[in-house]
């Protein structure tokens, strides 16, 4: 009877609610097992769940620093979609948006996924042109995507400064009517209850101290709570990647962690009913099921692991949204947070074997992370399992950017934090 | 965040513009160590504590500063010019440390 | 006068009425009143509802912790949504609306959602709405349609769409030290700081100085404490180092003590004066930051909590003492803490009638003792409330026998009537800043509350910050604090009350028993998280929704952390407290853009802008320039009048504002060896008096940026970019010469804004620089191709430099940025007799796809010098920025997409950003081989072409192909073909 449904959800109000069950176990880490994964956010939980599902490896860790979704899938702008420019990218995020749209049937765990659309705003006839080579790119790949004019985008938001007389006037918009949203935090306990259902151990507030090595091969892990030994050990830690690599001794990587924030303002009756981008600066904004606006923008653009912003980035992210949105600025800002972004050269993700023997990577996530989630975890899960990566994640290597083979979807070069 | 750029005194942030990490060493123009010029690139030891990297003073004397900066507290320790720390045959008089 | 309104007292002004409305029913107040406190003085008792059940909710707090009186206030058309009653100053003509209710406040269809119950515990959402694997509602459908209802139900106040009118304004502070609240610890610290000579800042997020000496009674320097606090303002507001803002929420604490606040300017007044901002958002470096921000009482969390006339005991206090209002007639208290008696006194002696008195502990202080005596209240100890009656409004209480140890209730319940509950679990101290600024809280067991840590860095704390509520205590940190001197020994507190609570959180009985009040997050939901593993105090937090109410809970933390602690047999500091994050209240978005709503970016205008706009210009951006498009005759379309401008320039001649292109001077002794460092071909070999087109790569081996370098002198150089590029470079040129070859005796002057240049373009031009340019000739020999001369036009002098882009026999004009209009009619004025046309940028990009040259559509950041044909800009002689990485494995692939042009065959416009493919597929439009880049109808080809880059481009020249465009329904034939359509040779450039 574990299960969730409407019936569970009555069934259960009838006896006070006493009869629940923890989502997932906390149990004690085994002194080995198949796959130990590194990382209990988004990426690494949909790693396990994968592992267990489409692989049948369930003898399986995910060892969280933490707790569970502490990371980045716990404090992103929940945006999900696939209108990349490059077709290594926007294959590898149509595939998440495949599995995104049956993810709450699949989990059993209503991550509340909306596709009610994202749309960026173009200004210039320059950049009208630029959204239309990236849209047609997407529709050539089967992927959605419409061009809007200011007409049609006044019809669909509402309070959006459509005068002309604006400093930057809308010339027109790139509609991905499939993209939208989702519940960020419920991902991370979807896939950890789907993990846990299927016999994977997640293991919180246990963090890695170090790598068992055989040689050059990485055989297990040290632990704050013991020795754990595994054949396979992957690493999905986004903005403490570089810090958990050191430990096995790869001193350097293409990685800059860099801090990202994010805003929510109080909650609103609804007044935005898509994603919706502003195309002369970097801002986005959504509104929750809740009513909050959730919204954000650039990074702050220097390395930190601080997860706290500075002050000229929020009036800056502030300048933009009513640039767009007029009418809100009485609206009020309830809460700021920041993130560690895993920011990649070339703004694109790793997901690959080694570089060590028995040791798998997934980083390099920029602020995307959220979106890519179910691929991600899909992917490396397959990379894993088989010893080698899918033609989905074959062009995400390492050894890409020493052999300029980047995709460089913003086209801004090893400059991590314009990516 | 606040930086003490040496010519200018403490500044906002947002005066400056991030360069990226210190510490990695350009080859010589004319080397041909294929390796060398990738690890300069695009390799980082993105390191967590005291960090060396430059900044830019882009909204003042666009002058490159060495910092040395905590990425865990965002605290700045030290504060140079980068031109003068390379050339030591330079004047100094406007280093000071932070 | 009100129902509720004492005929004296308080530090209103009862002289003078203000009229407001709230859901349009007309209501009056007086000069000092909050919203809550006028209309409690009317006797209204319902303010909103919640969020998720829609109960009927009162007014808890007094102050900006207050959890359910939000509102809706309207301007004109304006609306400023969920602000909270008790922060907001009325004024004449106020006019409030209450939120989330429909059809109206006492009657709200919402509250149906009551009846859901235990159904909507916390969490639910995620456990339902799954929909259908099968059928019209499977996927996300299902969800989507659930979702459409539930954003409806859900949300506070509605935002408004039409622009709000207000002006909003930043302010930059410099202090030694800035004070954050205006208690006694607050002014006394103010004080003691001023008296150093220290520039000090004072910041108080009410209307009045003071703080809780306003309403809590007792005395400072042998005067009431509400005396020496307008005292100490006054004075305070005197000294010339001294800025007091009151009505100023510090809200942020960033790195460096950079402190942001926010000035509500004129939210209290009727009309702003002239000029007067709404808000204004402060930036405030200070030396030294002293928190005096106070502590927050804690509600008790016990069913029928809620109910409206259930408020905190010192949130009635200052209703009394502040603004005159008794809170009710009959008053009950119950309490875990002495600091309930005081208040209950306070109240006493305003005139209410205090009915009972009910603490859960045994046994009492003898100082607790002597103040209920006073209350003339019946004292039930050892006792707690286990229910509320009353519908929208309280009117009876149920006490049972409470065992502080075990919580366990005992006996029959006792009904006592009451129309109002004070209650009081304790205080949590506001260390919210120190908490952005990095601090860790300590748990001290004798407050039951976190408290700052002793030792910080950049600030000090003062007073209920501390934990320190004894009035002397207070003003002694106060006085330490602000002083930077080590205080006296803290006063013996004998005389004050213990304000140390029973550790007692929640009385647990049947019914609703709320924990965050706007979120209806209950005890149930607290213990319901527990049970399904939610336990680390985030996850309880992103569970239950907990604390992330407008209120970020200022209220509801600890006392949901105690709930959690308590189930999971923890102690609470075990159990952690999450990290409190800017803002510490709600900041107007307005505010934050300040001076840039409105007004987003800096215009970029060149010298002859005016010219343009005189002359038919129509404008677009780039970046932040406003560049011409076109200059329209009367009639025409865009396509006519580009198509017009380039067919003359080509006939006769053009001229186009080319100021924006990046300028920058490059001298010293070694300027030609760095830019044969930067540029991939060879300057160093270039005479004085000659430009040359230069390709410089990033350190990664692409394409960076191209322009023409004319060398003015033996090391003077003067390098122009693309416009788009031009800070871009400047700063990859600054990083090289700076951290790279210090060495190298080079000096870099952005001079973009110094020159003005005018392109003038066609087989008329030299005619018409003939005949007006003196100082120089212009002929061939003078002046060939790529050579530079100076002279004068009309007076003015300027450089000329022969170079094209378009294609034509053309020149740069450049003069002072003073001199561009001039020179440019000038140059007008001498084109008249040869058929001078001016062109915008559809034209110049016209004349540029025609002679297939590139610009940042090609130069896209992911191509190389050989994907634009320009292998033979990249010298083999020497290294230059990227030679080492251009022949990457990754860089030199076959199929890589390379620079072609495109020329449509069935006659019908291209569009930029059209795909290429090699078979065409309406339907199902698959195999994209590239993109177009540019586009245009040439009418020096009389055909529609445009540019394009194509995977192994370089080979398909000569192939047919077609444009898949699916987004703009354009398909079509083309051919591939070389990107050079016009003039290949060159001929009439070097003409």
């Amino acid at each position: 009877m574990r299960e969730y449904s409407a019936y569970m959800l009555l069934r259960n109000a009838l006896t006070g609610n006493r009869d629940w069950k923890p989502a997932w176990r906390k149990p004690d880490p085994k002194p080995s097992y198949d796959v130990v994964i590194i990382g209990g956010g988004g990426h690494g939980l949909a790693t396990a769940y994968y592992l267990a599902k489409e692989h049948g490896i369930t003898n399986v860790a995910v060892i969280e620093k933490g707790y569970l979704g502490s990371g980045n899938v716990g404090r992103n702008t929940t945006a999900v979609r696939s209108n990349y420019l490059l077709p290594e990218n926007h294959r590898f995020y149509e595939h998440s948006m495949d599995l995104w749209e049956n993810l709450s049937h699949d989990l059993n765990y209503n991550v509340m996924f909306s596709q009610r659309g994202c749309l960026n705003l173009a200004h210039t006839p320059a950049q009208f042109d630029d959204y239309a080579r990236r849209g047609n790119a997407l529709r050539h790949e089967g992927i959605d995507a419409e061009l809007m004019t200011p007409t049609q985008i006044a019809r669909e938001v509402r309070g959006l400064d459509l005068s002309g007389s604006q400093r930057f006037p809308v010339v027109g918009g790139l509609m991905q009517r499939s993209a939208g949203t989702a519940r960020h935090d419920a991902v991370a306990w979807g896939y950890a209850r789907g993990a846990d259902r299927r016999g994977v151990d997640i293991i919180e507030n246990c963090e890695v101290t170090g790598f068992l090595r055989d040689g050059d091969r990485v055989t297990g892990i040290s632990t704050t709570r013991g020795e754990i030994r595994a054949p396979k050990v992957a690493v999905a830690v986004a903005g403490s990647t570089s810090r958990v690599m050191q430990l096995a001794g790869i001193e350097r990587l293409p990685i800059e962690s860099q801090v990202l924030q994010a805003f929510v303002s109080e909650s609103l009756k609804p007044v935005l009913d898509t994603v919706i981008t502003f195309g002369m600066g970097h801002f986005y904004v959504a509104q929750s099921d809740k009513g909050g606006l959730i919204y954000g923008g650039a990074l702050d653009g220097y390395n930190s692991y601080a997860q706290r912003g500075s002050l000229p980035l929020v009036e800056e992210v502030h300048a933009e949204m009513l640039a767009m949105f007029p009418g809100l600025a009485s609206v009020r800002v309830l809460r700021s947070w920041g993130g560690i972004c895993d920011m990649s050269m070339d703004g694109s993700p790793i997901i690959t074997t080694g570089p060590l023997p028995g040791m798998y990577l997934n980083c390099g996530w920029c602020y995307g992370g959220f979106k890519a989630t179910p691929a991600s975890g899909w992917c490396f899960a397959h990379t894993i399992a088989r010893d080698e990566p899918h033609p989905l994640n074959a062009p995400f290597t390492l050894d890409r950017f020493h052999r300029g083979m980047v995709i460089d979807d913003k086209g801004q070069g090893a400059t991590p934090n314009l990516h | 965040m606040i930086i003490t750029c040496p010519y200018c005194g403490p500044r906002d942030s947002s005066e400056f513009v991030y360069q990226g990490e210190d510490g990695r060493t350009r080859p010589d123009p004319a080397s041909t160590d294929q390796a060398a010029w990738n690890a300069y690139v695009y390799d980082r030891v993105n390191t967590a504590g005291e960090h060396e990297e430059i900044w830019q003073h882009s909204g003042g004397c666009r002058a490159h500063l060495r910092l040395v900066r905590n990425t865990l507290t965002h605290k700045i320790s030290s504060v140079s010019m980068a031109r003068h720390a390379t050339v030591p045959r330079r004047r100094r008089k406007a280093e000071t440390p932070a | 006068m009100s129902p509720r309104r004492a005929s004296s007292g308080g530090l209103i002004d009862r002289s003078r009425s203000i009229r407001f409305s709230f859901d349009g029913q007309d209501f009056t107040g007086h000069p000092g009143d909050t919203l809550a406190s006028a209309m409690l003085a009317n006797g209204v008792s319902l303010f909103g509802r919640s969020f998720k059940y829609h109960r009927p909710r009162g007014v808890l707090a007094a102050g900006v912790d207050e959890p359910n009186a939000l509102v809706t206030v309207l301007r004109g058309e304006a609306r400023e949504p969920n602000i909270q009653a008790t922060m907001l100053e009325i004024y004449d003509g106020l006019q409030v609306v209450s939120q989330n209710r429909f059809p109206s406040l006492g009657f709200d269809i919402g509250a149906l959602n009551q009846l859901g119950g235990k159904v909507l515990g916390a969490g639910f959402y995620y456990k339902t709405f799954m929909g259908p694997v099968f059928g019209p509602l499977k996927g996300t459908r299902f969800w989507m349609f659930c979702e459409h209802f539930i954003r409806h139900a859900a949300g506070l106040g509605r935002a408004g769409t039409v622009p709000d009118p207000s002006r909003y304004e930043r302010m930059n502070a410099y202090c030694d030290v800035l004070v954050v609240g205006s208690g006694p610890a607050g002014l006394a610290a103010a004080k003691a700081a001023a008296a150093t000579g220290a520039r000090v800042v004072l910041a108080e997020q009410d209307a009045r100085l003071g703080g809780c000496a306003n309403w809590s009674g007792g005395s400072i320097d042998a005067q009431p404490a509400t005396e020496w606090a307008a005292g100490a303002a006054h004075e305070l507001a005197g000294l010339a180092n001294v800025t007091v803002l009151s009505r100023t929420t510090v809200w942020g604490y960033y790195d460096g003590n950079t402190i942001a606040a926010l000035e509500r300017v004129a939210d209290h007044k009727a009309t702003p004066r002239t000029g007067e901002p709404r808000h204004r958002h402060w930036t405030i470096r200070a030396g030294k930051v002293v928190l005096a921000t106070g502590a927050f009482e804690r509600p008790l969390v016990f069913p029928g909590n809620d109910r409206p006339g259930v408020m905190l005991a010192s949130a009635a206090a200052r209703y009394a003492a502040e603004f005159g209002v008794l809170p009710g007639e009959k008053i009950a208290v119950f309490t875990n803490n002495d600091g309930a008696y005081a208040s209950a006194l306070a109240l006493r002696e305003a005139g209410c009638s205090i009915v009972a008195i009910v603490d859960v502990r045994g046994e009492l202080s003898a100082a607790a003792r002597e103040l209920a005596v006073r209350t003339g209240a019946e004292v039930l100890t050892g006792r707690a409330v286990t229910g509320t009656e009353g519908g929208k409004k309280l009117h009876c209480i149920q006490v049972q026998g409470f065992d502080v140890v075990t919580g366990a209730i005992t006996g029959d319940a006792r009904s006592i009537d009451a129309d109002c509950l004070l209650v009081s679990g304790g205080w949590s101290p506001v260390i919210n800043l120190a908490s952005q600024a990095g601090a860790r809280a300590e748990w001290n067991d004798r407050l039951q509350a976190f408290l700052p840590p002793k030792e910080a860095e950049g600030w000090v704390g003062a007073g209920g910050f501390n934990g320190t509520f004894a009035l002397d205590a207070a003003l002694a940190e106060g006085l330490a604090a602000g002083s930077g001197e080590a205080g006296e020994t803290a006063p013996d507190p004998a005389g004050d009350l213990d304000m140390s609570p029973a550790p007692v959180f929640e009385v647990t009985a049947k019914g609703k028993a709320f924990v965050d009040f706007q979120h209806d997050v209950t005890a149930d939901d607290v213990r319901l998280a527990h049970r399904e593993g939610f336990q680390s105090v985030e996850h309880l937090k992103r569970y239950t929704t907990l604390g992330m109410a407008t209120d970020q809970g200022k209220t509801s933390n600890v006392p949901g952390l105690a709930i959690m602690a308590n189930a999971l047999g923890k102690q609470i500091p075990d159990v952690g407290t999450t990290r409190f994050r800017p803002p510490f209240a709600p900041v107007s978005i307005g505010s934050l853009a300040a001076e840039r709503y409105g007004e987003i970016r800096p215009e970029r205008l060149t010298p002859m802008h005016d010219w343009h706009l005189a002359n038919g210009a129509r404008m677009y951006s780039a970046g932040l320039w406003h560049r011409t498009m076109i200059y329209g005759l009367p009639g025409e379309t865009v396509e006519q009048a580009y198509v017009r401008e380039a067919k003359t320039t080509r006939e006769a001649a053009g001229i186009a504002d080319v100021s924006t292109l990046g300028k920058i001077m490059v001298q010293g002794p070694d300027a030609a060896d760095f830019l044969d460092r930067v540029y991939t071909n060879i300057f160093s070999t270039l005479p004085v008096g000659k430009a040359r087109y230069g390709l410089m790569l990033r350190e990664d081996g692409l394409a960076l940026d191209d322009g023409t370098t004319w060398r003015l002198g033996e090391l003077d150089f003067l390098m122009t970019t693309t416009t788009a590029n031009a800070g871009k470079v400047m700063q990859h040129l600054e990083f090289l010469l700076d951290v790279i070859w210090p060495e190298l005796r080079v000096h870099l002057t952005s001079v973009t804004d110094q020159w003005a240049g005018a392109s003038i373009a066609g087989p008329r031009s030299r005619e018409i620089l003939a005949a007006c340019v003196s100082g120089t000739k212009v002929d061939n020999e003078t002046l060939p191709f790529m050579g530079i001369v100076h002279g004068a036009i009309s007076g003015a002098p300027v450089m000329i430099c022969r170079l094209s882009f378009s294609g034509e026999l053309a020149y740069e004009v450049y003069s002072g940025a003073g001199h561009g209009t001039h020179v440019w009619k000038a140059l007008i004025e001498a084109g008249k007799p040869f058929g001078l046309v001016p062109y915008g940028l559809e034209a110049l990009g016209t004349m540029r796809i025609e002679k297939g040259h590139v610009t940042g559509a090609e130069i896209d950041g992911r191509t190389t010098a050989r994907d634009l044909h320009l292998d033979w800009m990249l010298s083999k002689k020497k290294p230059f920025v990227g030679s080492m990485m251009m022949d990457r494995e990754g860089l030199i692939a076959p199929d890589r997409l390379q620079l072609v042009g495109i020329v449509s065959l069935d006659n019908q416009p291209l569009n930029g950003g059209s795909h290429i493919v090699e078979q065409l597929d309406r339907d199902r439009p698959h195999g994209s081989v590239g993109h177009m880049t540019a586009a245009c109808y040439s009418p020096a080809l009389g055909r529609h072409i445009g540019l394009a880059l194509v995977k192994a481009g370089k080979d398909r020249r000569g192939q047919r192909a077609f444009v898949s465009d699916p987004l703009r329904r354009r398909f079509g034939p083309v051919e591939i073909v070389s990107h050079h359509f016009y003039d290949p040779e060159g001929k009439r450039m070097h003409g």
